[in-house]
């Protein structure tokens, strides 16, 4: 027989989403959810990786109390205070409103939101593909601007209309308005584009859910993640259209001249604040809700165990968005707000912790009596609730008027909101990420070094954050490129866990590559969960499931068995008694 | 719940022998599944574009609550409520054109869709024009936005009154301006830290060589409008003359985005009267139809709420 | 939960259209459109009469009222609210909700620092 034919009888032909139809063009225009899930990994993952060489960056830069990246005369240090102020705005900017933003929404939501639905794609696939490139053409253009910046500061290299952004990813008034450098006016151009694509991934995701749910899968017996994924549109949908409005009103501002924020023509700086943080505090809710429900998926199903208190978790997703909305003043307490606003909204800030905790209680319900795994995603989920404990515990210090005066823009401020986007979100990234592997591409990666990872990363995350609690209780004010030299040992500390940070990360892209190229063939259902995302094969075809799956108790656990043949998990052929409902807490594990 | 797990198939396969509906996307089951999916994603589209134009009304009803007389001066002196009710007019009545166009996309009645749609672009045009003729009006006066109104504290001629002097029991805070050589940082002026650069701000750029319309004269002659506006604009506070540039700074942002809302629907129209022409639509599909006729009553709404706000204040 | 026709207000057919039209369209009438058309000037009218009236700090509440009760009628009749799944309903009350939500709060907060806001350049030069 010929070559070709011998090849071809040694390998099965392969039809997976990956493989149905090849070329540029099938990827730049695809209409698959599975795809541009894929598509926009690429990109978000891209400015993870340059926001965090800034924070690295950032922390060397912190090594001294006087930057020692430049020589120390008086015409350098105002040059290394401007490249400083770029980096800092960098690094907030980029890892904001290109990476946590979008992150789970945009990749795994995508990805799972209709395979969990059992559906075939989201309500409007070519929104959601304009969605994409909306997002590509404001992150090019953002980072073209933020790096212009940089290179001119730094090296006095000049890109054709790189100009730079110093102002913090806040973009304050006055200074934003009158003193900042001329790259204001495109980068935050390039902030209101990327909106525009949170705004209709937050419409595609509401409408998926509400119409193409099947029949059997009342809101109540909806994976836990797509409660999230919902709560989040939500707040996509409502908070992200006064963002733009902020931003076009800065640009209208610094352009025009209009005189709404500018003092100095009748306008009022802390009405800015107060639109700004009308958005960006429900955005912190947008960041971190995903990541709430890729631990709820996790944690109940690497510990074997019913989720407990669905309900409250499902319902406690939705209060967190809806109470988001009203706490927004906390963050202008410093700022000139009124007392009695102010109270108001301390008040009502206390509120929206309990949401939270709820949730957290119910995860410690779940992972009692379970039969716990310690595969590299429930590492990152266990991390994820002592961190997210601690952030949030922190919280409520900067929430309380007479604790939060002291403490305002002060290092404890970055190592709080750092627990809550970094120990929380990005390990719940991870541990998504680590999870949906397998039904992504297919391979399985290597374990042991998934959780060499894991805990390297929380090592050196807590190395990195924990003494800028100390800094900030002490006084050190953020956004200083220079600091009184007793805060150098916290410095050197912060750096150092900086490096083991960047170490773990590096490890965790190799362990991926590793995979990808070299992973174990994945079953269909590696972890035993019952969603239904893990009855299609991996990855999946092109069109999600060969045949309808059947709509079940999405943690219904005792439904699968192990079978080692397969290192993978198979339905069960007789089912136990109270597989589902209360009794299941209560039960002791299922085991294989 | 049952102890069982549901037998019940995922999704419905609800097709006929030989039946396939073009318009009916893949991942949906029947077209009116498809219709009402439609129809949400553009409703929660709606309410974004709600809370975007929210954020403006807040900047307005916070600088109208503060300062009621400088809204009711400058909406008195230079919005004509004539114009301001014939675009209402003009908008309410291309919103009717629409919906029956999009009753007449319902019904198979090709011939008066089109004629709809085409009434509601000369609607949505008669709306621009009377736009331009109010906008150019304002330039013509010196009140356009920013700092082309001769009322903003940048501009070189302005009215700006400086406020009076305040009694003070310390001294004004100085900022002192740093030493440094500008010529040390590179060959760059634009860091934003070379002072020299950055022309002085003040509220308060009083031109002496400009002035006011003299007072009204000793003889009877009735006093020019300009004359009679600039008077009452004597009689603001000087706390409130130097505000009466964020009035119109709300009226132009608002009406603003307004007139670029509607430039997008004309877009929106035209396409939907393309593709009509092409007999794209029918009583089984006419999704487009609908969901652009929702987009321009929406634009409506808003105009229903921007007039009395902006042109009716006594 | 179901997203067609809401039961409570049964949808009715529009008046001209004969036995063969399509099925399970639902067309507003036309004698309900001019009628709304009608009502929308009636009240353009009286919005700009009750303008005139210097009824004091009413006004703006009088505008605003008339102002809502012609984007009712929009809402209603011309985007076909009343006859649509309560849901589409829901959403736009939800965004009107948020919307005064934050004028709400950013007014009271502005309303109260307002009488210690001066006016003050941006900053002196010395030298």
């Amino acid at each position: 027989m010929s070559i070709a034919e011998y090849q071809s009888q040694k390998k099965p032909k392969v039809d997976n989403y990956l493989t149905h139809n090849r070329g540029f063009l099938s990827w730049a225009l695809t209409l698959d959810h599975k795809r541009i899930g894929l598509l926009y990994m690429m990109f978000v993952l891209s400015a993870f990786l340059l926001g965090g060489t800034f924070a690295v960056l950032l922390r060397t830069s912190l090594l001294t109390p006087n930057h020692w990246m430049f020589p120390s005369d008086p015409a350098h240090d105002t040059q290394a205070k401007l490249f400083y102020n770029n980096m800092f705005s960098l690094h907030g900017a980029v890892m904001v409103f290109m990476f946590i933003i979008p992150a789970i929404p945009a990749i795994l939501g995508n990805f799972m939101l209709p395979m969990m639905l059992g559906a075939k794609d989201v309500a409007f696939p070519r929104l959601n593909l304009m969605s994409f490139y909306i997002y590509c053409l404001g992150a090019i253009l953002f980072t073209w601007i933020l790096m212009g910046g940089i290179l001119r500061t730094a090296f006095n290299i000049h890109l054709p209309f790189g100009f730079g952004l110093d102002t913090g990813w806040t973009f304050y008034t006055p200074f934003s308005t009158s003193k900042a450098e001329d790259g204001m006016v495109a980068g935050v151009l390039g902030a209101f584009i990327l909106g525009f694509s949170s705004i209709l991934t937050g419409v595609n995701f509401i409408a998926s859910i509400h119409t193409l749910r099947p029949r059997g899968m009342t809101w109540f017996r909806m994976p836990l993640f797509l409660w999230a994924l919902y709560a989040t549109s939500i707040i996509q949908v409502l908070a992200t259209p006064v963002l733009a409005i902020t931003l076009l009103l800065l640009i209208a501002e610094r352009l025009l001249h209009v005189g709404i924020f500018d003092s100095s023509l009748g306008g009022d700086p802390v009405l800015f604040q107060h639109f700004f943080w009308f958005y960006s505090h429900p955005a912190v809710y947008i960041m971190i809700l995903p990541g709430m429900g890729v631990i709820s998926e996790v944690i109940s199903v690497h510990s074997r165990k019913h989720i407990f208190g669905y309900n409250f978790i499902a319902l406690s997703s939705v209060a967190l968005a809806l109470l988001g909305f009203l706490v927004w003043g906390h963050h202008l307490f410093v700022a000139g707000q009124s007392n009695l606003v102010d109270s108001i909204f301390s008040l009502l800030t206390f509120s929206v912790a309990i949401p939270s905790a709820v949730k957290v209680f119910n995860w410690l319900g779940t992972l009692y009596r379970g039969s716990i795994r310690f595969t590299p995603a429930m590492l990152f989920a266990m991390g994820f609730i002592l961190l997210f404990t601690i952030g949030g515990l922190t919280g409520l210090f900067l929430g309380a008027l007479a604790t939060d005066v002291p403490l305002h823009d002060t290092y404890f401020v970055i190592a709080h909101f750092h627990y809550v986007m970094v120990g929380s979100m990005v390990f719940a990234f991870l541990a998504g990420m680590y999870h949906w592997f397998p039904k992504m591409f297919g391979k399985m990666c290597n374990p042991a070094w998934g959780r060499f990872a894991a805990i390297l990363l929380f090592i050196g995350f807590n190395t990195t954050f924990f003494p800028q609690f100390v800094m900030g209780a002490h006084g050190s004010p953020r956004r200083w490129a220079t600091y009184p030299v007793e805060f150098q040992p916290y410095h050197v500390i912060s750096t150092i866990g900086s490096y083991i940070m960047a170490i773990s990360l590096i490890t965790v892209a190799l362990n991926w590559l590793a995979g990808l190229l070299w992973g174990k063939k994945a079953p269909a259902n590696p972890w035993g969960g019952n969603s239904l995302e893990w009855h299609c094969p991996s990855p999946p075809p092109y069109d999600n499931f060969p045949t309808p799956p059947v709509v079940d108790d999405p943690y219904n656990l005792a439904a699968w068995e192990y079978d080692a043949s397969i290192e993978g998990w198979v339905p069960r052929k007789s089912q136990p008694a109270a597989a589902t409902g209360p009794a299941a807490n209560r039960t002791r594990p299922v085991t294989h | 719940m049952s102890t069982a797990s549901t037998e019940v198939s995922a999704h419905s396969h609800a097709h006929g022998p030989g039946h396939h509906d073009p318009h009916l996307a893949h991942h949906f089951d029947t077209p009116e599944q498809q219709f009402t999916s439609a129809k949400l994603g553009m409703w929660i589209f709606l309410g974004t574009e709600i809370l975007m134009f929210g954020g403006l009304f807040c900047a307005y009803s916070i600088y109208r609550h503060n300062h009621p007389l400088v809204f009711k001066f400058a909406a008195e002196a230079y919005l004509s409520t004539k114009w301001g009710a014939i675009n209402t007019v003009i908008l309410i009545t291309s919103s009717l054109t629409m919906a029956w166009g999009v009753r007449a996309a319902q019904l198979n009645q090709k011939k008066l869709l089109i004629s709809c749609l085409v009434m509601t672009l000369m609607g949505a045009a008669g709306f621009l024009g009377v736009k331009t003729i109010e906008y150019s009006a304002k330039w013509d006066e010196h009140v356009w936005v920013g700092s082309w109104n001769k009322y903003n504290g940048d501009n070189d001629a302005s009215y700006a009154t400086p406020p009076p002097a305040q009694p003070t029991t310390q001294p004004a805070i100085q900022i002192p301006v740093p030493a440094y050589s500008p010529t040390a940082i590179a060959d760059d002026a634009n860091t934003g830290l070379d002072v020299s650069q950055i022309k002085p701000r003040y509220a308060y750029s009083f031109n002496q060589s400009i002035q006011l319309a003299p007072p009204k004269r000793a003889s009877d002659a009735k006093p020019t409008d300009e004359e009679q506006r600039d008077e009452r604009y004597r009689q603001l506070s000087a706390s409130d003359q130097w505000r009466v540039n964020t009035f119109f700074s709300c009226y132009f942002l608002m009406t603003g985005l307004h007139g670029i809302h509607v430039i997008v629907g004309m877009g929106l129209i035209s396409w939907i009267l393309m593709r009509t022409l092409r007999n794209d639509f029918s009583s089984e599909y006419f999704t487009p139809v609908d969901l652009v006729g929702l987009y321009w009553h929406l634009v409506d709404l808003i105009w229903i709420f921007l007039f009395p706000l902006l042109y009716l204040i006594h | 939960m179901s997203l067609t026709h809401s039961n409570d207000i049964p949808a009715p057919v529009a008046d001209d259209v004969g036995p063969d039209a399509p099925h399970g369209v639902h067309a507003v009438p036309r004698r309900t459109l001019a009628g709304v058309y009608g009502l929308l000037i009636l009240f353009t009218v009286i919005t700009v009469a009750v303008s005139k009236v210097d009824l004091g700090a009413a006004n703006i509440w009088a505008a605003l009222l008339i102002a809502v009760i012609k984007g009712g009628l929009v809402t209603m009749y011309f985007m076909h609210l009343r006859w649509d799944s309560p849901f589409n309903g829901l959403i736009l009350i939800v965004a009107l909700f948020f919307v005064s939500l934050f004028i709400g709060l950013a007014l009271l907060d502005s309303h109260s620092y307002e009488p210690q806001m001066k006016p003050t350049p941006m900053y002196v030069k010395t030298q």
